[in-house]
């Protein structure tokens, strides 16, 4: 019961909606926006981590020019599973894009001299020496939380200061998505979701609009990566499986399709299932042991997406005419 | 030169493994329009539905194997009337979601049930023989005599029995089908039985054929499913076949050291994907399909 009442266990349940939000915001652009079935965001988000920490941690690189940087390989990534799939059926994309981001992650643990193989990111300058990558971020950290200290008090922590940021940072990413999908790129986009022909027909280049909106939506998962990997300290290739993927679609649903504002409520519901449910030791719970719990809880976060598809497929915040499933 | 053809002869063996999970794959496909991303965890299944049969009751690994594909065979039909069946007149991409979902619940219930230490068969694979040429172990040999005795089983159904006409009938054009009376729920039930069965062979063959295997059997091998079945077009179980060989011949020469000193083992699964990223390039209705379907 003990971690109920700790404010830093649920300012990390916090952040933690906060980094999913961003990262289902890049799926609810492709999906609800777009009509296009990403299954492989994560291999988004660990291609910007790694090369955030590589740059970092091995050449000394600044923090945010390496995440520019990282964010720009995200995105090349996404160049690279759109080109050959986007014309094709959603279900190709789904699978070449799934089939990347195992790749990706294969290639992580395995390219020991650029990554550091199964010793994950502390490994990245070799094994002997740990590499680090958030000297300046946790310098941020502080000196965000010694402003907040005259206010808050003890509850000023670095878990709350991360909080902060990474909730203006999806805000903000929020306001600028809303003002992209409002914008006429953003309607041509909806044309092209009800009916790619009509829209070919007025003269949009429906190819284009496709990677366009698929390698933002790869960009924002490797800003989710970014911060991932910040939170973290420290990271292995295993803590981007396919599975966040799924948690971003879940989150999405949740939200409702193409409801940009709606996805952070998702983030949280998810959030709070996902990691608010870890004080769930006590009686009756504790027959099952932690290992056995976490299968629970994926097991009801696979039911609650099939059933929200079923009962409410327009999620809890979706409109019934912009209806995708 | 014998080390190639060693090499080939496991990819025969690797490839009929393959093939068993994605003729699956295809007839689900084909026949019933979903594309199944809860097929590699179906595998999955049946192998612990074997390794269940003999721990608790010491049954022949044979004997096994037909426990694993009934088992699989009713956990596909009943997933599809308690789950898919909702979804079959929603979007393509309503359906592809769930599958995925299908997939996560299912492997975290196997988790749940049998833990994720690795577990093996009690069947002793050190036994080699040795043919000359290639050398192959008992437990290989059962693998490919296995695997073609249920392809041969599964064609002949397909193109003899009146159900496997059906079938192939509703795949070629369902509302032809249904008008010409075709009982479409009889065909469903039973394609989720023969592709399920399939997967749950497959996964027994899977995880005889490593030396140990958990619950993420299935999941990892999902890729040269999808791989194989794309190359066959995703229609035709023969292309699937010829695809499955192909995928799993691609992936043990790999490692020739004729072919540029050859590739380390673990980048295998990279091999398929440059083959699927290629073939959906160059081909994308794959080496036998028809251009209209993509």
């Amino acid at each position: 019961m003990s971690e109920f009442l700790n404010p830093d266990f649920w300012a990390f349940v916090l952040v933690i909606a906060g980094i999913y939000s961003i990262f289902s915001l890049g799926l609810q652009l492709q999906f609800g926006f777009g009509g296009l079935l990403n299954f492989g965001q994560v291999g988004f988000s660990l291609v910007a981590a790694y090369t955030m920490a590589i740059l970092v941690a091995r050449y000394g690189v600044d923090l945010w020019l390496a995440s520019v940087i990282a964010i720009g390989f995200s995105m090349v990534a996404g160049a690279v599973v759109a080109i050959p799939t986007l014309r094709l059926r959603a279900f190709y994309l789904g699978i070449v894009s799934l089939a990347m981001s195992e790749i990706l992650r294969y290639l992580a643990l395995n390219l020991q001299g650029l990554t550091g193989g199964p010793l994950g990111s502390p490994g990245i300058n070799g094994p002997g020496h740990v590499a680090q990558y958030t000297n300046q971020w946790f310098l941020m950290l502080d000196s965000i939380r010694e402003r907040l200290e005259p206010v808050l008090g003890a509850m000023a922590t670095r878990d709350v200061a991360t909080l902060l940021v990474v909730w203006i940072v999806a805000f903000a990413l929020i306001g600028l998505l809303e003002i992209l999908v409002r914008s006429p790129w953003g309607r041509a986009l909806k044309a092209i979701r009800e009916d790619e022909d009509a829209a070919a027909a007025m003269g949009k280049d429906v190819f284009m609009f496709k990677l366009q909106v698929f390698i933002v939506g790869a960009a924002i998962g490797g800003l989710a990566g970014i911060f991932l990997a910040l939170q973290l300290s420290a990271f292995v290739a295993n803590d981007f499986k396919p599975i966040l993927t799924f948690y971003g679609f879940v989150i999405v649903i949740l939200a409702g399709t193409a409801r940009m504002a709606a996805v952070p409520i998702g983030g949280l519901v998810f959030a709070f299932i996902f990691a608010g449910t870890r004080f769930f030791t006590f009686a009756p719970f504790d027959v099952l042991s932690s290992a056995e719990r976490s299968y629970v809880r994926l097991i009801l976060i696979g039911v609650i997406l099939i059933l929200l598809m079923r009962f409410r497929p327009q999620g809890l915040f979706g409109r019934k005419e912009e209806l995708m499933l | 030169m014998q080390e190639l053809i060693q090499l080939l002869a496991n990819g025969v063996i690797v490839g009929s493994i393959i093939a068993l999970g994605a003729i699956g794959i295809t007839l689900v496909f084909g026949i019933l329009d979903i594309g199944s991303f809860a097929h590699g965890d179906y595998m999955t299944f049946g192998a612990y539905g074997a390794f269940g049969a003999i721990a608790a009751s010491g049954l022949p690994f044979p004997a096994a194997l037909v426990v694993a594909a009934l088992a699989t065979a009713l956990l596909g039909i009943f997933i599809d009337v308690a789950v898919l069946r909702w979804f079959q007149n929603k979007g393509p991409d309503s359906m592809i979601i769930v599958t995925l979902g299908v997939a996560l619940i299912l492997r975290h219930v196997i988790y749940f049930v049998a833990g994720s230490a690795p577990r093996a068969y009690p069947i002793d694979v050190t036994t080699v023989l040795d043919l000359g040429l290639i050398r192959i172990s008992i437990v290989q040999l059962t693998v490919v005599v296995a695997a073609v005795v249920v392809i041969v089983i599964t064609a002949w159904f397909l193109a003899n029995t009146s159900l496997g006409k059906s079938m192939r009938a509703v795949a070629d054009n369902r509302d032809l089908a249904a008008v010409a009376g075709v009982n479409i729920r009889r065909v469903r039930w039973s394609t989720w039985f023969v592709s399920s069965a399939l997967a749950g062979v497959g996964g027994t063959l899977l995880a005889l054929s490593q030396a140990s295997f958990n619950p993420e059997l299935g999941w990892t091998i999902l890729l040269m499913l999808f791989t194989a079945s794309i190359l066959g077009g995703l229609r035709s179980a023969y292309g699937t076949l010829a695809g499955a060989l192909i995928v799993g011949i691609a992936m043990e020469t790999s490692t020739w050291s004729g072919f540029f000193g050859g590739l380390d083992g673990v980048y295998k699964p990279i091999i398929a994907f440059l083959i699927l990223i290629g073939m959906l390039m160059i081909r994308p209705q794959g080496l036998f399909g028809k251009a209209r379907l993509v």
